[in-house]
């Protein structure tokens, strides 16, 4: 009878232990996280975006396999923790450019300070009185659909003489870009020049330029693109393979755009509302659309990034005297608000905003706003302090 | 350690032929001798106390243990579903080559026999109770555990966290030192020193992008080349009350990096020193066992680094274990149930940020609930149940984890 009893207190067992997923963690709500692909990606697409996720989330860079020796990160996702923006810990700084044009400190290790370096490695610093610009790392979520907005649909957008007399002058970054980088759909060139559109200054032309660049200078990382060794300056053997590369760019293509958060919330409808009185809207544009795109879930669609993605005079509190390609030290490009709300989950809690994260709260952020913003941010000032956190509640709802 | 990586063919030949001369010696004089635990033991002897077949005239002892189970994880709602596992098959031999000459080994099949690895092969000189010389592929005496792990020990399918991935166990180097023991009343002390190759820069630049001691595994020639080139000491003392329960004091430090090369300096010199303390005991009430174990780690990193690898780590792990039933069942005399559970804890990265002040996080924190089933205390059937929670380094919301357990290990 005993016995009888071990054998049914087994089975029941059994059955419990094959319910596994009753006992597990649930998985966290899609509006909850930055990462996950874009929607209707084909399964060979998706098996890219695998392959580009693991390459960016988990390759991480040592001594023996090309580490440095003089770098800021370790790997792409020491700085992008989660997809999300990056924290102080791995800010870096760039140096040598103070008006637009050419940096001259190139020879003495600019544009990017490598400021760690391996053991047995000095690393670098800062020329005395070299401009510069401290940096945290953007979000990277999105980054496709954004690439995917024609030219021509920013020059729209620009109005660099300030034609309509708002105040606001934004223009797009007419910049040089590397010969390994393809046109775009309906690209549109001057003077040799084209309309960069990544990074806190625009300068980067694409996800190409971004990515290769960001692995030469973060991690000392040389490609077939981007060959020369950040600390001798040499000519070396490409580090990770130009298909990695393109696997990673794939993957930041079709990473999906933030998805916003309690839309139906009457607090967050009158802050969106109060957002555009205000005219936060424009600079943060809410709604940009892509024109074609080789990958057919970013062709021709509607999306909500609140940017421009032109530059703008954001005034001397934000004028750090650096600047990059054809930028003035006081222009940045408006970066885009989704998925702000939640930076704090990948800024280990705490808010660190702005190009540097000197702003530890969204308001902190708005009031550091100046020259074409200056008017947008008196109106915010003038807001009873409900609507105030109306539109704090709107920004952090993306 | 790994040693190499051999063919499955080599593998299964080598593992075949060692079972077949043990199978015709038992044929030939099939007495077992049976070791079991004795109160007069250290985790230090954990290596002697094991259970073994031996034979008349054939001055050779042969024992080994083999682990499998199953297992279903969940990270953050997502799984790869069931998988079988056969973790590891172990093979551990020894010889009397004379009056107070011993030889001892353990061999390691992991991986269906990818990997094969000696943990152990040591020549024992008994001079005196308190004085007895060990060298060759020594078990450096860090913890209770790296000396102490044989699965059918352990009522978890998984090994402690501090002990494997933070101290590196089943850590073992070739090297040389003494150990020995004495006895008074209820009273047993014990000591062992080593002096062995040391650990190399991999602990400190890995694809774990943390400080790890265990990378140290991956490098090549390890039981030939001493990375640094400077010996690392490890030693340990233990103390046990029969009534009370032990507990150890160990140590193991050394400089790690390649300082020079082809005698020109190529790096400052660089330490990692390590502090364990373990403890075990049964209340005599109860039956209730408690056996734990906690680490420190320091590791001198040049300021220049990047804080992704710290410089000072610590852990602990602790097992209760509760035996609620003992009967005879089937024909097993003596079979128990347990009830078990297992506190795991490392912070692999402890201090603050340079730039903001702010904690580094980096820290993994794991509860395991679990039943046991013991026919033999030589055989355990378990289920265990982790829960775990690991953060990153910045402290970013814990990413969750589940993982259910079922398996076996058992001597044979």
């Amino acid at each position: 009878m005993r016995m009888k009893s071990y054998l049914f207190g087994s089975l029941f067992l059994l059955p419990l232990f094959f319910s596994c997923e009753v006992f597990a963690p649930q998985e966290p709500e899609e509006y909850e996280l930055l990462d996950g692909p874009v929607e209707d990606l084909t399964m060979a697409e998706a098996k890219r975006f695998i392959k580009g996720d693991v390459a960016f989330n988990d390759q991480i860079f040592t001594a023996e396999t090309g580490l440095g020796p003089i770098f800021t990160g370790t790997s792409c996702v020491s700085c992008h923790a989660g997809d999300g923006k990056g924290h102080p810990f791995v800010k870096f700084t760039r140096f040598g450019q103070e008006f637009p044009g050419v940096n001259e400190y190139l020879k003495q290790g600019g544009p990017q300070l490598q400021n760690r370096a391996i053991p047995g490695y000095e690393p670098e610093t800062l020329p005395p009185g070299a401009p510069h610009t401290d940096l945290i790392a953007p979000i990277v979520t999105g980054l496709g659909f954004l690439d995917a907005v024609r030219d021509q649909d920013l020059l729209d957008m620009s109005d660099p003489d300030d034609l309509d007399g708002d105040g606001i002058s934004g223009r797009v970054h007419w910049n040089t870009r590397p010969d390994y980088v393809k046109d775009r759909p309906e690209t549109i060139s001057k003077d040799g020049k084209y309309i960069t559109r990544f990074g806190k200054k625009g300068k980067m032309y694409d996800l190409l330029h971004q990515t290769a660049d960001a692995y030469n200078q973060d991690i000392g990382i040389t490609s077939y693109f981007e060959p020369y060794d950040t600390y001798s300056g040499d000519k070396l053997q490409s580090e990770i393979d130009r298909q990695t590369i393109s696997d990673v760019v794939f993957y930041l293509k079709t990473l999906k755009a933030p998805i916003p958060r309690d839309q139906d919330d009457p607090d967050v409808m009158t802050g969106k509302a109060l957002f555009g009185d205000i005219q936060c809207a424009s600079c943060h544009k809410p709604t940009l659309s892509t024109g074609y795109s080789p990958i057919e879930a970013l062709s021709y669609k509607e999306f909500h990034p609140y940017t421009d993605l032109l530059l703008h005079d954001m005034g001397p509190e934000l004028d750090d005297g650096y600047t990059e390609g054809y930028a003035y030290s006081y222009e940045w490009k408006t970066p885009p608000l989704w998925g702000i709300g939640l930076a704090k989950d990948s800024q280990g809690g705490d808010y660190y905003l702005l190009h540097d994260g000197r702003a530890r709260s969204i308001e902190e952020a708005i009031l550091y706003h100046g020259g074409e913003a200056v008017n947008s941010k008196n109106l915010y000032r003038g807001l009873s302090q409900t609507q105030k956190d109306q539109v704090l509640k709107f920004i952090e709802s993306l | 350690m790994k040693i190499s990586t051999l063919n499955s063919l080599k593998t299964h030949l080598l593992i075949l032929g060692i079972l077949c001369i043990g199978s015709v010696f038992a044929q030939e004089d099939s007495t077992k001798k049976v070791k079991e635990n004795d109160e007069q033991e250290l985790n230090m002897d954990a290596v002697f106390n094991r259970p073994t077949l031996s034979f008349d005239k054939v001055p050779v002892t042969l024992g080994g243990y083999l682990e499998a189970n199953t297992m279903h994880r969940t990270e953050e709602g997502i799984t790869d579903g069931l998988s079988f596992q056969a973790r590891r098959l172990t093979i551990f031999m020894a010889a009397s080559i004379s009056d107070r000459i011993k030889f001892l080994t353990e061999i390691e099949f992991e991986d269906g026999g990818k990997e094969v690895a000696i943990e152990f092969a040591a020549l024992d000189v008994a001079f005196h109770p308190l004085f007895n010389f060990r060298g060759g592929i020594v078990m450096n005496p860090i913890g209770a555990f790296n000396e102490n792990h044989d699965g059918p020990k352990w009522e978890f399918v998984e090994r402690p966290d501090v002990a494997v991935n933070m101290l590196a166990a089943t850590l073992s180097n070739a090297g040389f030192g003494m150990y020995g023991k004495t006895y008074s009343g209820n009273w047993i002390f014990g000591y062992e020193a080593y002096l062995t190759n040391g650990f190399s820069s991999r602990i400190i630049s890995n694809e774990e992008d943390k400080t790890y001691l265990p990378a140290h595994k991956d490098g090549d020639n390890l039981f030939e080349d001493n990375f640094s080139g400077k010996a690392m000491f490890s030693g340990k003392l233990a103390i046990k009350n029969r009534k009370i329960g032990e507990i150890g004091i160990s140590y193991m430090g050394g400089t790690y990096n390649k300082f020079e090369d082809d005698g020109e300096a190529v790096e400052d010199q660089a330490r990692v020193d390590v502090f364990a303390l373990d403890w075990n005991t049964t209340i005599k009430s109860t039956g209730t066992y408690i056996v734990g174990e906690a680490a420190w780690i320091w590791a001198e990193t040049p300021d220049t680094y990047t804080q992704q690898y710290g410089n000072k780590q610590r852990g602990l792990f602790m097992d209760i274990v509760q035996p609620i039933y003992k009967s005879k069942i089937f024909e097993w005399e003596d079979a128990t149930f347990n009830v078990a559970a297992r506190f795991d804890y490392v912070d692999w990265n402890v201090g603050r940020f340079k730039e903001t002040g702010t904690k580094i996080g980096d820290q993994m924190l794991a509860v395991t609930p679990g039943i046991s089933f013991r026919p033999t205390p030589k055989t355990v059937f378990r289920i265990n149940y982790r829960y775990e929670w690991n953060t990153d380094i910045l402290n970013n919301p814990a990413e969750r984890a589940a993982t259910w357990y079922m398996g076996f290990s058992s001597y044979f």
